[in-house]
């Protein structure tokens, strides 16, 4: 932690020497002189800086997304065949939802302390709304008939939920994950704040060091790329799982 | 715990510390995030609500409608300040565009929803009536969908909060994310206090447009409010986006 005020350290860094110190000695005019973007800069940096960088945020986000599903699919079984955890658990991951993300990371850091827990908690505690609300409500579109259905054909109640009433729920269920995971990603930015990992690393060093515009750009890119790429993916795993879908649409 | 106290001490003294002469009080940064949020809110009200209410009344674009939801909630809003840092240098310009390209989404997608899904007889019937397309918009599908409205508001307004603070992070000073970053004047309880404030902003603006909500919401549809009102903020988008 210990942040200096970003802005105040571009000045001082600006009124001594090259614009950005710091890279090695491999600096190249346009480093030096701050262009808009330096694709040298990009490549000797890969390994030792993005490539961890961006390896760090997939993994927070990863994990995040994986713990606060399956909480979430835990409640909302619990909600969908007993239907009393339904109205605390949205009262209170809806307060959660609202708190900032910043605020959130802040609030955890005083019990928890500046680790991964408290970076992992708060991330995951930002899926848990979105998650629960859509596998529960993918749950209940389930018709009546189907579920008649599958009574009618044996089915016992543990049968039809897996077999029936889970994969009818499929398409709001990644409808959810698509959201979850795109803003643990993009909350996943805020992490260094609290805990040395993830792409916001380097914007936050690129701040520091001028603003370094190479780095913001890369570093920024990165992260809205890396929440398209998942967002794809995850139309794409639905595309698969639920072929049904198509017939309807046309 | 002893840290909440001392942040609790914090908040007390109104963001004074000893020693430390000339820093901003709480009151002052706290008016400060709620100008720079009001600010790109309104901008995002301007532009997103004729688009999605007109998109709903045509009912047509569905698809861009709901898209731009999902795709601005992909662009991570420090990854904005960053890369308009580098193309603009930051400012109130570079922050208020993070600002309304976050929160535009969702007010588009559930505009668009609400006015979509107001019930087709009751448009026939207001058409039958002899009422003009505008007429009825006005009339009949806005204040049928000012629930789904709202919830596109105020998502906005709670991300729009959100970013503000972290808009410090990238250099932007004079809100309360100033504190957050800079443990170095404030120590831990400075900024678990900040922390604090900022939070309880969010949910006391979400509390108030849950109000004004309530306040603008015809009488006849108020029976059901209390389903709207424990509605979460992303379900409306969530569910008919899948159907």
């Amino acid at each position: 932690m210990g942040l200096l005020s970003p802005a105040l350290a571009g000045h001082v860094v600006a009124a001594a020497e090259p614009v950005i110190p710091n890279y090695g000695a491999q600096s190249s005019s346009c480093v030096v002189h701050n262009h808009l973007f330096c694709s040298d800069w990009v490549s000797h940096n890969w390994g030792p800086v993005m490539w961890p960088a961006l390896r760090g945020h997939i993994l927070l986000a990863l994990v995040a997304v994986s713990i606060g599903f399956a909480i979430s699919l835990a409640l909302a079984l619990v909600a969908y065949r007993y239907g009393w955890l339904e109205r605390p658990t949205m009262i209170v991951t809806t307060i959660i939802y609202t708190i900032p993300s910043l605020a959130l990371f802040e609030l955890l850091v005083a019990p928890v302390g500046p680790n991964v827990y408290s970076a992992e908690i708060a991330l995951v505690s930002y899926t848990l709304l979105i998650l629960f609300s859509n596998i529960l409500t993918g749950l209940r579109s389930v018709p009546d008939e189907v579920l008649d259905a599958a009574e009618g054909m044996g089915m016992s109640r543990r049968q039809s939920l897996l077999r029936v009433e889970l994969p009818l729920a499929l398409p709001a269920i990644i409808a959810g994950l698509r959201i979850a995971v795109v803003t643990i990603i993009a909350l996943a930015t805020i992490v260094y704040t609290i805990y040395n990992a993830g792409l916001g690393v380097p914007i936050h060093t690129a701040l520091g060091e001028g603003p370094f515009k190479t780095e913001l750009i890369v570093a920024g890119g990165l992260a809205i790329l890396l929440a398209l790429v998942a967002d794809a993916l995850l139309v794409l795993a639905q595309r698969l799982l639920t072929p049904w879908t198509r017939a309807h649409a046309t | 715990m002893h840290e909440f106290v001392e942040a609790f001490r914090f908040i007390a003294h109104n963001g004074a510390i000893a020693g430390e002469p000339g820093l901003p009080t709480l009151t002052h940064l706290s008016f400060e995030t709620l100008k720079v949020s009001a600010i790109g809110v309104a901008i995002s009200i301007v532009i997103a609500v004729p688009l999605g209410v007109w998109l709903g009344h045509l009912h047509r674009g569905s698809f861009v409608a709901i898209n731009t939801g999902n795709i601005g909630r992909a662009l991570p809003s420090l990854a904005v300040l960053a890369i308009g840092d580098a193309f603009l240098g930051l400012g109130l310009t570079v922050v208020e565009v993070a600002l309304v390209v976050l929160a535009v989404p969702p007010i588009v997608t559930n505009a668009y929803l609400g006015v979509d899904g107001v019930e087709r007889d009751l448009v026939d019937a207001a058409r039958g009536m002899g009422m003009s397309g505008f007429q009825i918009l006005r009339r009949v599908e806005l204040p049928l969908s000012v629930g789904p409205l709202f919830t596109g508001i105020r998502t906005a307004a709670v991300f729009v909060v959100s970013t503000t603070t972290i808009a410090s992070l990238a250099g932007f000073s004079g809100t309360l994310g100033d504190v957050i970053a800079n443990e170095t004047s404030y120590h831990f309880s400075g900024v678990l206090g900040a922390a604090i404030c900022v939070a309880a902003l969010a949910l006391a603006v979400e509390g108030l447009l849950t109000l004004l909500q309530r306040a603008l919401t015809p009488r006849g549809l108020r029976l059901g409010d209390h389903e709207h009102a424990a509605r979460p903020p992303v379900e409306a988008a969530v569910a008919s986006s899948t159907s």
